[in-house]
């Protein structure tokens, strides 16, 4: 078990990807606080949690309002201590047209996916300095990288948290502080659930290895990059997409 | 009981890696004692810590020598 006594942070952990980043570092022996927006989805993912024997528990968090960040980082400072991996995994999409975009479509995204990451890494860093250790895993997206019509906000967030991993890992390295990124192709969740099957045989057309993702796929690099196996690498996006786009 | 300098200045050669008899009072954190930017950050956090208070931005920005920081905690808190 590589991550006895690690508390681990991991937002938007009661589906898809999330959840399986969460299940996955608390089968390793993390402690693990997975995030929900409403509360029955913070007990379905301690349920979850229980289930499975993963210590820890869902909590509450809106990402996007910064007295709700500071709320749960206070609740898990007092109930765990201080996280010192963090997983922000959180998103949303609102796909639009740029010409018919809302400011409310576009804001929203921006809030959700990049401001979040913003907020949890400034909460969470004073404890990872103090430990000399910490690793911060930011979910970003293929679509970050090659654009996808529809998608300017979200395209715009994934591409931004890789960029916000390169800068603060230059920040916060001598204090072995990691900051990486990973960035899944068409993983097999709810969010790629909504694609017609004209949409997802397109796309599996341009994926060499013929199939969509599944999220343990994702979470297995996730724990490699929060994981003592992984300490040289810092201010990087792996990209974990079937081969669909290689960088 | 300490007094308030003997604790800042145990508390800044902790944190910076120096001597304690190098932690003169006029001693700048950046200039004298090798801290970078980073290092201050950290320092005003150990301070916020040890005194038990918060430490505004822009009041830790203008804390860049010993004495100010002994001189802030002071005014402040005694």
């Amino acid at each position: 078990m590589s991550f006895e006594n690690k508390i681990a942070l991991v937002t938007g952990a009661s589906r898809g990807i999330g959840a399986s980043i969460a299940d996955t570092l608390g089968a390793e022996g993390a402690t693990v606080i997975g995030t929900a927006t409403s509360a029955a989805g913070a007990e379905k993912i301690s349920a979850r949690f229980k289930e499975k024997n993963i210590a820890g528990e869902g909590m509450v968090l809106n990402v996007t309002d910064a007295d709700s960040v500071a709320q749960l980082l206070k609740d898990v400072q007092e109930k765990f201590g201080a996280p010192t991996i963090l997983v922000n995994n959180a998103g949303i999409t609102k796909d639009n047209l740029l010409m018919r975009m809302s400011d409310e479509e576009w804001f929203d995204v921006i809030n959700t996916n990049l401001s979040a990451i913003f907020r949890l890494s400034k909460g969470c860093l004073r404890g990872m300095m103090k430990a000399r250790w910490g690793r911060i895993i930011n979910i970003s997206s293929v679509v970050g990288q090659m654009g996808n019509a529809g998608q300017t906000n979200y395209a715009s967030t994934k591409a931004g948290v890789s960029g916000f991993a390169r800068s603060l890992a230059k920040e916060v390295g001598s204090r072995n502080i990691t900051v990486n990124a990973v960035a899944p192709g068409f993983i097999d969740t709810d969010m790629t659930e909504v694609l017609t099957d004209e949409q997802k045989n397109t796309m599996l057309s341009a994926i060499p290895l013929g199939r969509l993702g599944l999220p343990e796929e994702i979470a297995k690099v996730v724990k490699f990059l929060a994981s003592d196996d992984s300490s040289y690498i810092t201010g990087e996006t792996l990209h974990v997409n079937g081969g669909m786009y290689m960088s | 009981m300490s007094s308030i300098e003997e604790r800042v200045k145990k508390i800044v050669a902790e944190q910076l890696g120096v001597k304690e008899e190098e932690v003169k009072n006029e001693a700048s954190f950046v200039e004298d004692l090798g801290a970078d930017s980073l290092d201050t950050v950290e320092l005003v956090m150990a301070l916020e810590e040890e005194f038990e208070t918060e430490i505004p931005d822009e009041e830790a920005e203008k804390i860049t020598t010993v004495q100010l920081a002994i001189d802030y905690i002071n005014e402040n808190l005694a």
